[in-house]
């Protein structure tokens, strides 16, 4: 299975037209596979808070929108989430890259990787993790949950998952 | 003159208009000045004003006039490229410049010293950028919506602030009776 490919047509197929990507490695090919849609508009911000106001500008103005990131941004993000993402009710599905989990070569990645489902909880984000590549079998549904009750929702996606971060 | 003297005297143009207000006393000064559905009042979250109304404009053909801050640019400088990249027509930022934090008692920003934020979006990519006096604030407005053509405009006002009460609506009411102009 191409897990990039199975990301994208997810997102299509829940009329998700549009994506801001804050780049990971692990990110690189499913980035890449958004970039060659034709039925999403990818905007790169240059900080992960950036990118969800754009994704709520986008919402309101009628478009269903994602956020593709790495975790270390739920440090950058958190005043978002609770202050215009939560407090406005807004749906917002982020693809998350677990950094600093099992198979991870970088150290400091892990410094993070300990925070972040405590930080998520904290917030009361619902949030999913996958490890094996059939977890991505949920995306859809999550998708569907994510515009269904109007919350940001995690999808953790760690070095596992993508098949290892050195050897992908 | 100050902020809020501009943001009366904009109302008549702002009125029609999908306008998303920076946080603090800029929101709260118009929300007491026109109150209108198609107002986004910010209640939080400094800085990403120009941001979610980038996205507003991306997303849909109506237009999307931000007021700004400079405090606020200055804390979100990644938008300017964003913005200079990516702006559709329908995009005017309109930063009032005051040179201060105004919502939080007038501490100088960086901006009334050596830092000039109209080159500093012109440099980002941003084509069309226009300074304006205060009182010139709206005829250059007007010619923005005329022209269709994205603008960031910075006007150089007062630091000051004038008295008005918080807004105590409720967000997702804001957001719904935004949302409802937008797609009306
Ligand atoms: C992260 C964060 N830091 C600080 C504040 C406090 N704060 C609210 S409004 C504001 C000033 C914004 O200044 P500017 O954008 O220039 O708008 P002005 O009020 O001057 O029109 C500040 C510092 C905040 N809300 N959030
Ligand atoms: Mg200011």
């Amino acid at each position: 299975m191409n897990i990039d490919k199975k990301i994208a047509d997810d997102l299509v197929a829940n009329d998700i037209s549009f994506v801001t990507t804050v780049p990971c490695k692990q990110l690189a090919g499913v980035i890449e596979e958004i970039d060659q849609r034709d039925d999403i508009f990818h905007i790169p911000s240059n900080k992960e808070d950036e990118g969800m106001g754009l994704c709520a500008g986008a919402w309101m103005g009628g478009k269903r929108p994602a956020i593709i990131m790495q975790n270390t941004a739920i440090g950058v993000t958190i005043n978002t989430l609770a202050t215009l993402i939560q407090f406005y009710r807004m749906p917002l599905p982020m693809i998350i890259s677990y950094r600093g989990e099992l198979r991870e070569p970088v150290a400091c990645q892990v410094e993070m990787a300990v925070h972040t489902k405590a930080l998520l909880n904290q917030l009361n984000i619902p949030t999913y993790h996958f490890h094996w590549q059939r977890d991505v079998e949920e995306l859809d549904n999550i998708l569907k949950y994510t515009f269904m009750c109007s919350k940001p929702v995690a999808i953790l996606t760690d070095a596992n998952f993508w098949g290892g971060y050195g050897d992908q | 003159m100050i902020r809020s003297e501009i943001l009366k005297e904009i109302a008549p143009i702002l009125r029609d208009q999908l306008v998303v207000c920076n946080i603090g006393i800029p929101s709260q000064e118009l929300h007491a000045i026109d109150d209108q559905p198609t107002n986004f009042y910010m209640l939080g979250t400094m800085g990403l004003a120009s941001s979610i109304g980038l996205g507003l404009a991306i997303a849909q053909p109506k237009t999307v006039i931000v007021i700004d801050g400079d405090g606020s640019v200055l804390t979100n400088l990644g938008t300017l490229p964003t913005i200079g990249n990516n702006a559709p027509a329908n995009y005017i930022l309109m930063i009032i410049d005051n040179g201060s934090y105004g919502s939080t008692g007038d501490q100088p920003t960086y901006t009334g010293m050596k830092t000039d934020l109209a080159g500093m979006a012109r440099a980002a990519g941003c084509d069309n950028v226009v300074e304006v006096q205060d009182v010139d604030t709206g005829a250059a407005l007007q010619a923005a919506i005329d022209g269709g053509t994205a603008t960031v405009m910075v006007v150089k006002c007062d630091s000051g602030n004038a008295k008005m009460p918080v807004i105590t609506m409720d967000p997702v009411v804001i957001r719904d009776r935004f949302m409802k102009s937008v797609a009306g």
